[in-house]
């Protein structure tokens, strides 16, 4: 969808503040908020739903609200789609040594041997698709419409698009795409300079 | 009529005189705070009701990400790599089995690549979308790298954005502005410092800053 997180390209935010020495956390609801989220993905759904969430928490409300409000918002969104308070899963809590257990292993999106076999190789021109779904995409919109080389050939991996829908990894070929400055914001030509963006093959298109 | 249009009308001054994000009040006041934490409480009290977690977990999964993971570890990656031409070229062929090697692994770095500062290409690392960063390299990222200027800047005008963070490059060097749009996640090998052929590595670690690996910044020199 296109939602307030696609921020790409966008000059109404000001300056970057960086903050001197800045805390991990500074205050302990947003510990609260990070650990409570990270040890429930696996009853509130994927990643990618969680991300799709905080897209739906309000325009206004995420570009008023910080990071961790963020994460707050998805929870409660995440809670009440998987309709969490009316059931009980039926798995064993998640005690610290599963956490110890979690943090180093991670997941895996990748999925070699999965999927279909990419349409492009590496070299090749392409053209970012202009669609706009209304549904979670990791296209932005600063890239949609916009001619591109595909750089690296990353494997098959699973398709956020329909992950976050509870629709199948649908795993597709991921590729690394160079986009120059120019050609997303006619910048100068005299600098190389270009953004690298990764992209599933169903979000390509061949340029004739 | 040209140069109607765009930033010709627009003053230095009145460019810098734009707040810092003007929809962003980044501190709660004690009423917003209560209120939040008391929604995180009742998320809280909900999960453990449901034997989901114990409050052990969530103790635990605070600890981890405050004591063990931070830009410490990608600094030992970075000054290994400085150093032993083996482990560099691993790292830069298969990034997540070379950081592994030394203990750093799992969430939001499941796939890792280095990207490789040179004398022609200086690259930099953002997530447009939301905020994906190598957590096991870097650790949680700054509020800054999460907040709407940098994600929204960067990619348009990375020079202008690297220069307020005191990053003036040559204009033959190419910027590359790696956007974390999928479960890949980068981290940049800065340039080794002038003159610090003799230092160990050890003391090469001291020079990398998580700036210089988020691709902001350089590596500090030896004076700094």
């Amino acid at each position: 969808m296109n939602g307030p997180h696609d921020l790409g390209g966008l000059q109404c935010f000001g300056p970057i503040r960086p903050e001197e020495n800045e805390p991990i956390f500074h205050d302990s609801w947003e510990k609260q908020v990070f650990a409570a989220t990270m040890v429930s993905f696996g009853v509130l759904g994927p990643i990618d739903s969680f991300r799709h969430a905080i897209e739906r928490m309000g325009a206004e409300e995420y570009l008023r609200t910080t990071y961790y409000e963020h994460w707050l918002a998805a929870m409660e969104i995440r809670i009440e789609e998987t309709e969490l308070r009316s059931k009980t899963p039926g798995r064993e809590p998640v005690r610290p040594e599963d956490v110890d257990l979690m943090v180093p292993t991670g997941g895996n999106y990748f999925r070699e041997g999965e999927g279909y076999e990419g349409r492009f190789v590496v070299g090749e021109k392409v053209r970012a698709r202009n669609i706009n779904p209304l549904g979670h995409t990791r296209l932005p919109r600063y890239i949609r419409g916009r001619l591109g080389e595909i750089v690296t050939d990353r494997g098959n991996f699973v398709l956020p698009d329909t992950v976050a829908h509870d629709l199948g990894e649908n795993p597709q070929p991921l590729y690394s795409v160079r986009f120059t400055s120019t050609e997303l914001w006619g910048n100068e030509e005299k600098y190389r300079d270009a953004v690298y963006i990764d992209l599933w093959d169903s979000y390509l298109e061949k340029v004739s | 009529m040209g140069q109607l249009f765009g930033e010709s009308i627009v003053t230095e001054e009145h460019k810098h005189s734009a707040p810092a994000n003007p929809y962003l009040e980044k501190r709660r006041n004690g009423e917003d705070t209560e209120n939040l934490e008391r929604r995180v409480a009742e998320i809280e009290s909900l999960l453990i009701e449901k034997g989901i977690v114990t409050k052990a977990s969530l103790d635990r999964m605070v600890e981890i990400y405050e004591k063990d993971l931070g830009p410490m570890n990608g600094a030992t990656v970075v000054a290994k790599a400085w150093t032993d031409a083996g482990y560099k070229k691993r790292l830069l062929i298969d990034a997540t089995a070379a950081i592994g090697e030394l203990g750093y692994s799992g969430l939001q770095g499941e796939h890792m690549v280095v990207l490789e500062n040179t004398e022609k290409v200086h690259n930099v690392v953002v997530c447009t979308l939301c905020s994906c960063y190598p957590w096991p390299v870097l650790g949680l990222p700054p509020s800054w790298y999460k907040d709407a200027p940098y994600r929204s800047r960067i990619v348009i005008e990375p020079r202008k954005v690297l220069e307020e963070f005191g990053t003036i490059l040559p204009d033959d060097v190419d910027v590359r502005v790696w956007d974390s749009s999928a479960e890949i996640r980068y981290m940049v090998l800065p340039r080794r410092p002038l003159n610090s052929d003799k230092l160990s590595q050890d003391k090469l670690r001291d020079l990398v800053t998580r700036d210089s690996m988020i691709g902001v910044k350089l590596a500090n020199s030896i004076n700094e």
